[in-house]
């Protein structure tokens, strides 16, 4: 059994986020079983140019599609920007650790996302909803550079009328229709009323983002082993055999990318690592 | 060890010959391109007869001398990686037809086990952890492959480089397990120890004999004298708490310094195993084969992460891989990621020494001079 060979997925909707962000939703067309873990993520191939690995941002439904946000950035990303509805590509995973979601039941939980980092996190919101009875308090905490960064503005304001969530929303630059706070997202931490104790915390994007938000976060009670971040690293095989997103003693594809804090904190934020 | 066994040295061909009889590809250590270097033998001529090597820091040469000894030298830039774990291979195909389907379909791996003469004990050490990295969890199909039947007739070293300190990895000189036949090489034969059920089959087909008690004597002293002449050793114990505790320590700029960033030591060593994923589609567009080639951390694009490296500077990469084969690799692998070859020391073109830095370093305080 070849651990790499990827299976034919086709594209059944590709949706424009922003210039340079896109969806695309892809439907394996093989009967074999698929299932993935919330912040779990696939490595998608593009027929001739390579692989990438990409969270899965929703839950699997009964037609088995699976959506992938995903950043233009790259030689394959690029590639993949310019697929329409029918094209094929390949589709191997899910792979690594997701998110805590059976540790999270009963608690109170925090997402703390940066950038494109609400993607792996955007599972998160999608299971707590579909078991709302499961969790507490849900607070969601997105920070961009840009106002015009931010995707899904009317998801935001829809998870935002919900009873029992609470959608804060930060831009290091905003502009005249920006209704949220300006400046950095650690800053609307003061505006959160937390309970630590019962609170559990899950961070994804840029890794500065996520180190200044885990000491905060630990400072306001949260417990280290209660903090959960979503490391990024390049990462050609999925499977821990390539060594390329070696972090100290974990290999991000396997051990990751979903981590609780006390694994990577002592590299987090050392350059180089 | 059960080493009571001797095979005069003109029966190397009739173990070759029985390898081979048992339908392995048999391969060994020959002269080419002025380096000892494993390729297929075609009989027991092939081998090194009469040479020897002199290694130091950035220095490698072959001199021939008046011995009948066939083993006379220290490893050479490889053993068995390339065999197993390729420098380049497909892993797989893609075809496209015209309407855009795609078909993924497995490369067919070679079948025919292999036997490697003259293996030594630290090159099986390194065996032994690429076992871990390509078979614990996922395993590696190709890797699998190749390892499945392998056959190994160990030789216990004799003649250490200058470079060599499998003695303080605790790997070497002499190979303790992990093999099918081991060889001590003396001067007019080899006293031969059994490791498995299948070297115990091939050495009933040698023409043994019982060893004296003086023979086994000059084998084992052999030994120890090859793990005394080394002088090159790394601090002992796990490293992994004295290295990450001197990540910002000024050693790491001053070997940056002189590290020309090449991968020379990653490619020789017999246990790194990173590699890079490529495609490489047919002009004609209607196929394309996805391929693994060996990388290295000291590459700039091995930390390639959407538009920035996560190690852009040559000291972020030294101390990565020196913090990851001494250190970190203890807890991914259960021991260091060293065997002690020397192989890194004589192959750096600048002659940078990892036992050197790693004893600075470990010897020097923690914490000191943050960046």
């Amino acid at each position: 059994m070849n651990a790499y060979l990827p299976r034919e997925a086709e594209v059944v909707e590709r949706i424009e986020e922003s210039p340079n962000t896109f969806t695309l939703q892809l439907k394996l067309t093989d009967d074999a079983p698929y299932s993935f873990e919330p912040g779990q993520f696939n490595m998608l191939y593009l027929y001739g140019v390579g692989e990438v690995p990409i969270s899965i941002v929703a839950e699997a439904d009964k037609e088995r599609v699976l959506t992938h946000t995903i950043r233009a950035l790259g030689r394959v990303t690029n590639g993949l920007a310019a697929l329409r509805k029918g094209d094929r590509i390949g589709l191997r995973g899910p792979y690594g650790h997701g998110w805590p979601m059976r540790a999270a039941e009963g608690r109170d939980v925090v997402i703390v996302t940066g950038g494109l980092g609400c993607a792996p996190s955007v599972s998160i919101i999608h299971h707590i909803l579909e078991h709302r009875e499961r969790y507490g308090h849900l607070s969601i905490l997105q920070g961009v550079k840009h106002t015009d960064d931010l995707i899904w503005r009317e998801q935001y304001d829809r998870w935002e009328a919900m009873p029992d969530v609470r959608v804060l929303l930060a831009a290091d630059i905003g502009s005249p229709d920006w209704r949220g706070h300006v400046g950095l997202v650690t800053a609307l931490f003061d505006k959160l009323t937390l309970e630590p104790r019962k609170t559990i915390a899950m961070l994804c994007g840029p890794e500065i983002m996520m180190h200044a938000s885990a000491d905060l976060l630990h400072t306001r009670g949260i417990p280290a082993d209660a903090i959960y971040l979503s490391m990024e690293r390049n990462m050609q095989c999925g499977i821990g055999h390539c060594g390329h997103c070696q972090i100290g003693s974990q290999f991000v594809c396997r051990d990751g990318p979903v981590f609780v804090w006390p694994q990577v904190r002592e590299l987090l934020g050392v350059r180089g690592y | 060890m059960n080493d009571s066994l001797f095979l005069p040295r003109d029966a190397l061909q009739t173990l070759i010959e029985q390898l081979k009889s048992d339908g392995f590809r048999v391969i060994g250590p020959c002269v080419h391109d002025d380096t000892i270097q494993y390729r297929d033998l075609a009989d027991s001529a092939t081998l090194p007869f009469g040479w020897t090597d002199d290694q130091a820091p950035g220095n490698y040469r072959l001199t021939q001398v008046d011995s009948p000894r066939a083993f006379a030298w220290a490893t050479g830039a490889q053993a068995l990686k390339p065999y197993l774990f390729k420098p380049r291979e497909t892993l797989w195909r893609a075809q496209r037809d015209a309407a855009g389907k795609l078909t993924f379909s497995s490369e067919q791996i070679e079948d025919q086990p292999l036997a490697f003469i003259g293996v030594r004990a630290c090159d099986i050490a390194a065996l032994k952890l690429h076992d871990k990295h390509f078979l614990d969890g996922v395993k590696d199909s190709n890797y699998a492959a190749r390892r499945a039947g392998l056959f190994i007739v160990a030789v216990h070293c004799a003649y250490p480089a200058d470079t060599c300190f499998c003695a303080s990895t605790g790997d070497g000189p002499a190979a303790a397990d992990g093999f099918d036949l081991a060889l001590n090489e003396l001067e007019d034969g080899y006293l031969v120890e059994v490791g498995s059920e299948r070297g115990k089959a091939i050495a009933a087909r040698l023409p043994l004999a019982a060893a004296s008690s003086d023979l086994q004597h000059q084998g084992a002293q052999a030994v120890a004298e090859a793990a005394k002449r080394q002088h090159r050793q790394l601090p002992s114990g796990n490293l992994q708490k004295p290295l990450f505790e001197r990540l910002h320590h000024p050693r790491w700029d001053q070997v940056a310094a002189r590290c020309l960033s090449c991968g020379n030591c990653t490619s020789v060593c017999p246990t790194c195993f990173c590699n890079a994923q490529i495609d490489a589609p047919a002009l004609g567009g209607e196929v394309t084969e996805h391929l693994r080639e060996w990388d290295s951390c000291f590459t700039e694009g091995h930390s390639y992460l959407h538009g920035f490296m996560v190690r852009p500077e040559t000291g972020h990469r030294y101390r990565q891989w020196l913090t990851h084969k001494l250190g970190s690799w203890h807890e991914q692998y259960g021991r260091s990621g060293c065997v002690g070859c020397g192989r890194c020391i004589t192959w750096c073109p600048v002659g940078i020494d990892l036992t050197e830095e790693a004893n600075v370093l470990c010897n020097s305080a923690a914490g000191e001079s943050p960046q």
